[in-house]
């Protein structure tokens, strides 16, 4: 039976960063599931753009809860777009986990949709969704955070997902 | 390429029905553990609750959740109780089962462990729930056992639970 949850590229940071790209994706998957474990130098949170693009075209919806409120949000026409929003990086341990889910990332056809669920025990749970209003095949993932660094240890591994 | 998403173990509760479902001697060598949940509680209610214990770790204060909620008709709640799974209870539907999905990144590794949980119960009537849980187990040690621990009454027969184990190479 062929493998169809593959590893396409994993990584630990070795040295703090404020960005991590996973590059040449191949298009020979069907879906990508991203997981990650951090930890920030601050309490920030991670976003991500596709294939570079810095223009305008990404928006967003989130459904959140912190312990105390439950909300929902949105923005929309951003150049860079938050994965994470009660969930932030904790700066003293690993609390953090991030499980994005792109559907249908090689398509050239449709814009591309995802669904990052986002967990910090002490800060909330998130469930968001994000637009990249692109027909381009998703060929590379660029992670960041909204201020200082990733920290050393955070780990970030790409899945490949294969419908056949 | 070498499969990467392998079943570790599973458990299908009988006729008399279980209090906890266990897993043991879970190996190491895995990046990831992913635990699916299919199950109903034989408790006289509308919705019963999953939550965990690893190592058997019995201490509350060493386990911090995060719940975000919808019952169908409220507006959606939070709140930090430890059952961070739902799933469907004896007042539900006849043979209707609520399921949950856990994951474990990094659960061999020595910090503390980051947990996520998705979860449904369901029930064709006005109320049903579905469940967003973040959770963290501060435990340096890796996990080697899981027990699923029902909030009310027993996990009924036919209900199920499957554990993956999930590598980054």
């Amino acid at each position: 039976m062929p493998a169809t949850y593959e590893p396409i590229a994993t990584t630990t940071l070795g040295s703090a960063a404020s960005s991590y790209t996973f590059s040449s994706i191949p298009s020979t998957y069907t879906d990508l599931v991203l997981v990650m474990n951090t930890k920030g130098s601050t309490s920030n949170y991670c976003q991500l753009r596709f294939n570079g693009d810095t223009g305008t075209n990404y928006s967003r919806t989130d459904l959140k809860g912190n312990g105390s409120t439950a909300a929902s949000s949105r923005d929309s026409n951003r150049s860079i777009i938050d994965i994470a929003s009660n969930a932030t990086n904790d700066t003293s341990n690993f609390n953090t986990n991030i499980i994005l889910h792109i559907m249908n990332y090689a398509n050239t056809t449709t814009y591309k949709t995802a669904i990052s669920r986002a967990n910090n025990a002490a800060t909330g749970t998130d469930a968001i969704v994000v637009l990249w209003r692109s027909t381009s095949a998703i060929n590379s993932i660029y992670i960041a955070v909204n201020t200082g660094n990733l920290e050393v240890g955070t780990t970030l591994t790409l899945y490949g997902i294969a419908a056949a | 390429m070498a499969n990467t998403y392998t079943l570790i173990a599973s458990s299908t509760v009988g006729a008399g029905g279980a209090s906890s479902i266990d897993f043991t001697s879970i190996p190491s060598t895995y990046t990831d553990l992913l635990l699916k949940v299919s199950s109903r509680s034989s408790d006289a209610s509308v919705v019963a609750g999953i939550t965990v214990q690893f190592n058997s770790d019995t201490t509350s204060g060493n386990y911090t959740w995060k719940r975000l909620y919808g019952d169908g008709s409220s507006a959606p709640g939070t709140d930090s109780n430890f059952n961070f799974v739902l799933i469907s209870a004896a007042n539900n539907t006849a043979n209707t089962f609520g399921n949950g999905e856990i994951y474990i990144p990094n659960y061999a590794g020595s910090s503390a462990k980051s947990i996520s949980a998705d979860s449904v119960s369901e029930n064709n009537a006005t109320n049903a729930y579905a469940i967003l849980g973040a959770g963290k187990w501060s435990g340096t040690s890796a996990i080697t056992s899981i027990k699923l621990v029902i909030s009310a009454g027993n996990f009924v027969q036919y209900s199920t639970a499957y554990l993956y184990g999930i590598k980054n190479s």
